[in-house]
């Protein structure tokens, strides 16, 4: 597994805010591909009640998982690939591992993928003397900077272009140039060389179709399709939820993507892989495995309140919408899902405690549904994904809230039920808050802690003098007066 | 014979609290509608913010106060679009395994409206009579729009007020970053977001900002006023009350 730090998604997120650059380029991102979004689903043939068609056929794929996925295997097993299932991440990276040793590999080409992000694969494989380069332009951009993605499909938005010559003519030695085109052309030469000469191509997997037997993948840039027939070995990675039965559903699904990753019809390389080179065939890897990762994932299959995200393609349709995700950036998520969907997720894959700031930091605000290709309910996860934080569940380890917090709670639920007491605290407050310092209009300019954080950049509202509820009465007995 | 039509107002927390005059209003427009309005006493809360919170025992400890008090109630109405989604889409999922109490929450469930949408959709009653002159433009609080679809409502209401000049901002649709606990526990979060919305609530040249939820509106206010703009805040109901004639009590 790669490294976590979801514990520190106050201070990172603190950090994003702070960065100007970050803002501009994902407010850009955001406008263009938000708003783009909803109006390619409303352009659908079938308009937009495609995305619950798609969601009933990933919940209907989610509940039979264990015979899609046989039936996968056994076709790519005809075939003559490999399938292996990995528990766990380690598993998976060792599987892996094992293959570039058995086939003494010193160079390995990647296609842009969220779940070997995920298991941490590069340093292992890096660890045991194997070159990883990532081909997608992006991944390459963060590979060099030695970074790590803060967007599932544009992973080094939060660089700029002058960051992107700087780093070009310092690790490829090339004259400087801010031209897009210009370091477009570095790096396709720089690639070029490394697909040409790689021992085995690794690639993730965007959706598989259990009744034809093959997995497939998308990009735009044609990398993957590169290492994914150049090298002698292609080793794809795929989380087990990643499955369709039915081609007519595989290409529902595949549409939704293209339009909630890019707005897109369709991606320009949609590659369908079943298997290795057969006799005959001009190109592919002699060898081909699949790597079907668990990795906490069947813990989220066996609880109802969660087996809904399982539906996920990863199209970050929801990162492109979310308010949250567009002030703080991708690295404040701390694990290589970010936005809302990283928000639910992360939480579930790596640990709910340590998660905690994950799923309360964020507004409710139901952009992130409205905008999911695959129209899943992510305002839902993160009400339960609370919920278990204040109560505690023993499924997901997770203690009950004690302290300061559960007690105003438990306090607020009495005050809320008894009336009279409520009315009294009112009128006491509207009395106590003039030891408040003020501003204009008698707003309160500063709030003792716990409350402070609301009068860091805003002043808080005074109570007003009379509530309605003492108004209503008064006019009530004007009224029986008169 | 016409039966006199009457409508029950919930009257949220932060409206009761810090802007009765909003339940005025809501008040006034009713009864300058003919229609008259029932306050049940002893109401306080639906639950909303402990519910997402996580503390959903608290919660329904809220809810059931709620519920007995509008248990018999034909119509319910609130200024508020957020409380209105809690009670018609969380408030009778709390309550999945007490069957008795979660028949009493479908049922308020589907008497409960939204103040502009009852006025819209329910009623047919688009103008209203009032006069407001400003230059105003509306927020679309997040429960409101995408809880209860409620977006062309209120701009058809605002439309229709005479002397009231209606402008777009930018991204109305987009959330102020109040979230309830959320603009207390993350409140550098929430600051950004703000920060956002009255500089897109600026640039849109509008005088006041109208809003139907009480929550962003005193997140957006507040941030206002500590930068001392002049830009005034109102809700809904108060531009829609506006040049009324008082219906008793003390008007907007
Ligand atoms: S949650 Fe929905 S929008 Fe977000 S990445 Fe997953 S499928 Fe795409």
């Amino acid at each position: 597994m790669s490294a976590v730090r979801t514990e520190r998604y106050v201070e990172e997120s603190r950090r994003g805010i702070a960065d100007p650059v970050l803002r501009r380029a994902l407010s850009g991102l955001q406008e263009r591909f938000g708003r783009g979004t909803a109006e390619a689903y409303r352009r659908l043939p079938e308009g937009p009640g495609l995305r619950q068609t798609a969601h009933a056929i990933r919940e209907k794929a989610i509940a039979n998982l264990d015979l899609l996925l046989e039936r996968l295997a056994a076709r790519i097993r005809a075939n003559g690939g490999e399938v292996f299932f990995a528990a766990t991440g380690e598993e998976a990276v060792s599987y892996c591992a094992g293959i570039a040793r058995r086939r003494g590999v010193k160079l390995a080409v990647k296609g842009k993928s969220m779940v070997t992000e995920e298991i941490g694969l590069n340093s292992v494989l890096a660890a045991q003397g194997v070159e990883v380069v990532e081909t997608d332009l992006g991944e390459y951009i963060i590979q060099l900077a030695g970074e790590s993605p803060s967007h599932i499909i544009a992973p080094a938005i939060h660089k700029t272009r002058n960051e992107v010559a700087d780093l070009f003519a310092r690790k490829l030695g090339i004259p400087y140039t801010t031209d897009p085109p210009r370091l477009t052309q570095a790096a396709r030469r720089a690639l070029r060389e490394k697909f040409l000469a790689a021992d085995m191509g690794i690639s993730g997997v965007n959706l598989a179709c259990a009744e034809t037997g093959h997995i497939s993948t998308v990009s735009n840039e044609g990398n993957i399709r590169m290492a994914t027939t150049l090298p002698p070995v292609h080793v794809a990675f795929m989380g087990l939820e990643r499955i369709v039965a039915r081609l007519d559903e595989y290409e529902i699904i595949l549409r939704l993507l293209c339009r909630g990753a890019s707005v897109q019809d369709i991606g320009t390389y949609v590659s369908l892989i079943g298997g290795p080179r057969r006799p005959g065939e001009s190109d592919g890897p002699e060898e081909f495995h699949l790597v079907v990762v668990d990795n906490g994932r069947s813990r989220l299959l066996a609880d109802p309140r969660f087996r809904e995200m399982l539906c996920c393609i990863r199209c970050a349709a929801c990162l492109n919408v979310c308010p949250v995700y567009g002030r703080i950036g991708g690295h404040a998520y701390g694990f290589a899902y970010s936005g809302p969907v990283g928000a639910v997720v992360t939480p579930l894959l790596t640990g709910v405690q340590r998660g905690r700031d994950l799923c309360r930091g964020e507004t409710l605000c139901g952009a992130c549904k409205d905008a999911c290709s695959m129209d899943i309910d992510l305002p839902r996860m993160l009400l339960e994904l609370r919920a278990i934080l204040a109560a505690g569940d023993a499924t997901w380890g997770v203690k009950p809230e004690g302290g300061l917090e559960r007690n105003v709670w438990r306090i607020w639920a009495g005050l809320v039920s008894h009336p009279g007491l409520y009315e009294r605290l009112l009128r006491a407050g509207a009395v106590l808050q003039g030891l408040l310092p003020r501003g204009v209009a008698g707003w309160i300019r500063r709030l003792p802690p716990p409350l402070s954080g609301w009068t860091q950049s805003r002043d808080f509202p005074p109570l007003a003098k009379a509530p309605f509820r003492s108004r209503w009465a008064r006019r009530r007995r004007e009224v029986g007066r008169g | 014979m016409t039966v006199k039509k009457s409508v029950t107002l919930f009257v949220p927390c932060l409206v009761d609290a810090f802007r009765p005059e909003a339940a005025e209003a809501v008040v006034t427009v009713f009864e300058r509608l003919g229609i008259a309005v029932e306050y049940p006493p002893g109401q306080t809360c639906c639950g909303q913010p402990a519910f997402n919170a996580g503390y959903r025992e608290e919660a329904r400890r809220a809810a059931r106060h709620f519920l007995r008090l509008f248990a018999d109630c034909e119509t319910i109405v609130a200024p508020s679009g957020s409380c209105v989604a809690m009670v018609r889409h969380h408030v009778p999922t709390l309550f999945e395994h007490e069957p008795r109490w979660r028949e009493l929450a479908r049922r308020t469930a589907a008497r409960t409206f939204e103040f502009t949408e009852y006025l819209v959709d329910v009623l047919g009653a688009e103008d209203l009579g009032a006069s407001f002159a400003a230059r105003v433009t509306y927020h679309d609080s997040c429960h409101l729009l995408r809880g209860l679809r409620v977006q062309e409502q209120p701009r058809r209401l605002l439309r229709r007020v005479k002397g009231l000049e209606f402008v777009e901002m930018k991204n109305a649709d987009c959330c102020c970053g109040f979230g309830g606990a959320f603009s207390v526990k993350y409140p550098d979060i929430s600051s950004a977001l703000v920060a956002d919305k009255v500089a897109w609530i600026q640039q849109s040249g509008a005088e006041a900002v109208v809003g139907g939820d009480l929550g962003c509106l005193l997140n957006i206010e507040g941030a206002l006023r500590r930068k001392e703009l002049p830009l005034r805040v109102l809700h809904i109901a108060q531009v829609l009350a506006g040049g009324c004639p008082p219906a008793g009590g003390p008007g907007p």
